[in-house]
């Protein structure tokens, strides 16, 4: 299943330019390179989000395969019924066009996933459907004005948590949806950023070819929740990789493992800086808080280490 | 058409019906009083008797959402629910009608929480009357099995394309055996036929975008377009309900008229307290009290100028809404007939009546028609009145 650079920009692009995403928003990319392993064989569900916005308003899509939008929260749901629907409809002969096999996307961002909608996808994936739920994760609920969620990091400033001469930000470390996904016990679960273009495109491919449901949780930096230069969101998806803010793992029928181990992951502060949702924590009087997410990070990686090592015999 | 007369409780009767309409998909989550619903159609999936693949959801967000994947992907598609079930998909009950998707719904009516309650009212399903999906209303098993056959075939139309909830009377109607005709399969499945959806998401040489972003300069078309499609419903609804009667000999149509054609006075109402009041109708007929029954069957499309027409000329006229409107000017179907009847000159007023499945009796029948006969006489009475609640 090797994935090669050349066969990959050889395939179709099936997200028209034209759409409407902000300069050096990475999570387009995202849905591009998805696309472009997926290929024309595939519905794709969006959740109410920037993605879905972005790619769609009437009478305009920029979809060149067939895409749905209904809810926030029902993204999962609602892909589980087209699933349903194609199984049924083979079963009694009545597709339009036979097909012995298709591919079913759901997406949704980090609000529509790790909160609103995690009823839905947890109720998706323990039934089984053939299908692949990504979460893009900006780390807050960019569409509506960059309100915290549960998987912003400790510190950042959201508009709903913000940095003021008493707080500093959220108060809570970001929850971990990959491993909530890994203990429904699915065939397939995986962490990649849009930078790491061959693991993306390899973690796709292998999400689809599993047998039942699978999710990747993909990191996409956000120009504007984020607050930084438009020209370095995918340096900033590198360098989460590289300092294990956001390893890059998988999980195959419950074994772990980690495809890229930084030899010298350095402090994660550095890419802290680089962004202004982190700004107020350089500020005199926050170490601890840099502190903070160090540890969190450190100990994160930890677990990792022995998840893999744990899950390898 | 030959027959077979059963005895079923009205839940098993629309789990029969559904299954002959031989549905793609099913999408539910349990709900007293609908689970014996879905209990009885997962038994027939069990044995074969259905090819229906269910969607056992964690939640009714869920199963109407799945049920809205699944139509849009172009599957013949069913959901059953109560109450709560229908509170909580209340966002996405907008977005299947919206989506012009033609999915059918067992609405077994049960009051809203809180407090909790599980038996009959029409809370429910009046709170989403405004969503976009035609309320078809029953009395009785075969009512609700008559509905859940020709649901299909109205919401299928291609003049109407929408949502049909075929609402039945929680425990009342849902747990009562009761006799009814059915017909028999290929019967069933001649008369509903297969569907055949318009778009498809399935179709990857016709790839199709559903439910896109719709902002201020299109939306409103869109809604125009919708409402337009309730304007036709009405002629479809009838039309399906007339080859219907052919087949059965049963005649359907926005309404009941229950000893109408000479009543100075009509009660007007839905579901199950038809029964109680046919029988002090009669009691009062004997007696040479004209008075007469409209019970509705169409709640959505309300059938406003077909309203107008046969209560016009009446002496007095009452409506008994199942459910209250808080802060407002009576129960739905109350506001909605008095509306109906504007610039005519006769007296309409409401009753609330047997919430959270407070019985509905022959003493209360026989108040109303007392009041009716104060009013015709030219008496005065509240516009809206209570029944059989201790004050
Ligand atoms: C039930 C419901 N609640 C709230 C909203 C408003 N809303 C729309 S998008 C959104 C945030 C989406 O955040 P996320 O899922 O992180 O995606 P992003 O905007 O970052 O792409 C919210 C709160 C909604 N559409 N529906």
């Amino acid at each position: 299943m090797a994935v090669n650079l050349k066969q990959l920009t050889q395939n179709e692009d099936l997200l028209a330019g034209g759409h409407r995403a902000c300069a050096g928003c990475t999570g387009a990319n995202i849905l591009r390179q998805i696309m472009l392993t997926a290929g024309k064989d595939t519905v794709m569900g969006g959740a109410t989000g920037c993605m879905e916005v972005i790619t769609t308003i009437f009478p305009y899509t920029a979809w060149k395969t067939s895409f749905i939008h209904s809810a926030f929260e029902n993204c999962a749901a609602t892909i589980s019924g087209v699933e349903t629907a194609f199984r049924s409809l083979k079963k009694h002969g009545e597709l339009p066009v036979q097909r012995e096999k298709m591919n079913f996307i759901a997406f949704g961002g980090d609000g529509g996933t790790y909160d609103i909608g995690l009823q839905s996808l947890s109720g998706a994936m323990e039934r089984g459907h053939n299908m692949l739920y990504v979460c893009y994760d900006n780390e807050a609920y960019m569409n509506t004005g960059i309100q915290r969620s549960s998987a912003t990091p400790l510190g950042a400033h959201t508009s709903t948590a913000p940095a003021g001469s008493v707080k500093q930000g959220k108060e809570q470390n970001r929850k971990d949806l990959t491993k909530i996904l890994v203990a429904h016990n699915i065939p397939y679960v995986a962490q990649t950023t849009p930078y790491h273009w061959k693991d993306l495109a390899t973690k796709v491919e292998k999400a689809l070819a599993a047998d039942g449901p699978a999710f990747l949780n993909i990191l996409m930096p956000c120009t504007v929740g984020w607050h930084f230069d438009p020209a370095i969101g995918m340096e900033l998806a590198k360098e989460a990789a590289d300092n294990n803010f956001w390893p890059l793992f998988e999980v195959e029928n419950g074994v772990y493992t980690i495809n890229h181990k930084p030899k010298d992951p350095g402090p994660v502060a550095e890419w802290m800086k680089k962004q202004g949702r982190f700004k107020h924590l350089f500020k005199p009087g926050n170490e601890h808080l840099l502190e903070a997410s160090q540890a969190y990070v450190d100990s994160e990686w930890k677990k990792l280490l022995k998840l893999e090592a744990m899950t390898a015999e | 058409m030959e027959q077979k007369l059963v005895a079923l409780s009205g839940n098993e009767a629309v789990a029969y019906a559904f299954k002959q309409a031989r549905p793609h998909v099913a999408a539910a989550f349990p709900i007293t009083p609908q689970t014996e619903m879905m209990h009885k159609y997962a038994e027939f999936v069990a044995n074969g008797e259905s090819t229906t693949e269910m969607i056992l959801v964690e939640s009714e967000h869920s199963a109407m959402s799945a049920a809205i994947g699944s139509a849009a992907a172009g599957a013949r598609t069913f959901t059953a629910t109560s109450s709560a079930g229908f509170a909580l998909m209340w966002e996405v009950v907008y977005i299947a009608a919206s989506l012009r998707l033609p999915i059918c719904m067992a609405m077994v009516n049960r009051a809203l929480s809180g407090n909790i309650n599980i038996h009959c009212d029409h809370s429910d399903s009046m709170g989403g009357r405004d969503a976009g999906w035609l309320h078809l209303f029953s009395e009785n098993a075969q009512e609700s099995y008559d509905n859940s056959i020709m649901a299909w075939r109205i919401a299928e139309h291609m003049d109407v394309r929408l949502p049909v909830m075929v609402n039945y009377d929680g425990f009342i109607i849902s747990h009562t055996a009761d006799a009814l005709y059915m017909l028999p399969d290929d019967a069933a499945w001649k008369f509903i036929g297969k569907y055949n959806a318009a778009y498809t998401l399935l179709n990857p040489e016709k790839p199709i975008t559903v439910g896109p972003l719709d902002l201020t300069d299109y939306y409103f078309e869109h809604k125009t377009s919708q409402m337009a499609a309730y304007e036709k419903a009405p002629a479809i609804i009838q039309q399906v309900s007339d080859e219907f009667a052919d087949l059965t000999g049963r005649r359907y149509g926005f309404a009941e008229e229950y000893k109408l054609d000479d009543a100075e006075m009509v009660m007007v109402l839905l579901g199950s307290s038809a029964g109680t009041c046919k029988d002090v109708i009669d009691e009062y007929r004997e007696k040479g009290v004209k008075v007469g029954l409209l019970k509705l069957r169409t709640f959505r499309p309300f059938p406003a100028a077909y309203l107008a027409k046969v209560l016009g000329g009446r002496k007095a006229v009452c409506v008994l809404d199942r459910s209250a409107s808080f802060g407002g000017q009576g129960g739905p179907l109350f506001t909605e007939t008095r509306s109906a009847m504007y610039g005519q000159q006769v007296p309409v007023h409401g009753y609330i009546y047997g919430l959270g499945g407070r019985d509905f009796d022959l003493r209360q029948a026989a108040t109303v028609i007392e009041n009716l006969k104060k009013v015709a006489a030219g008496g005065e009475i509240a516009d809206i009145n209570l029944l059989g609640v201790r004050l």
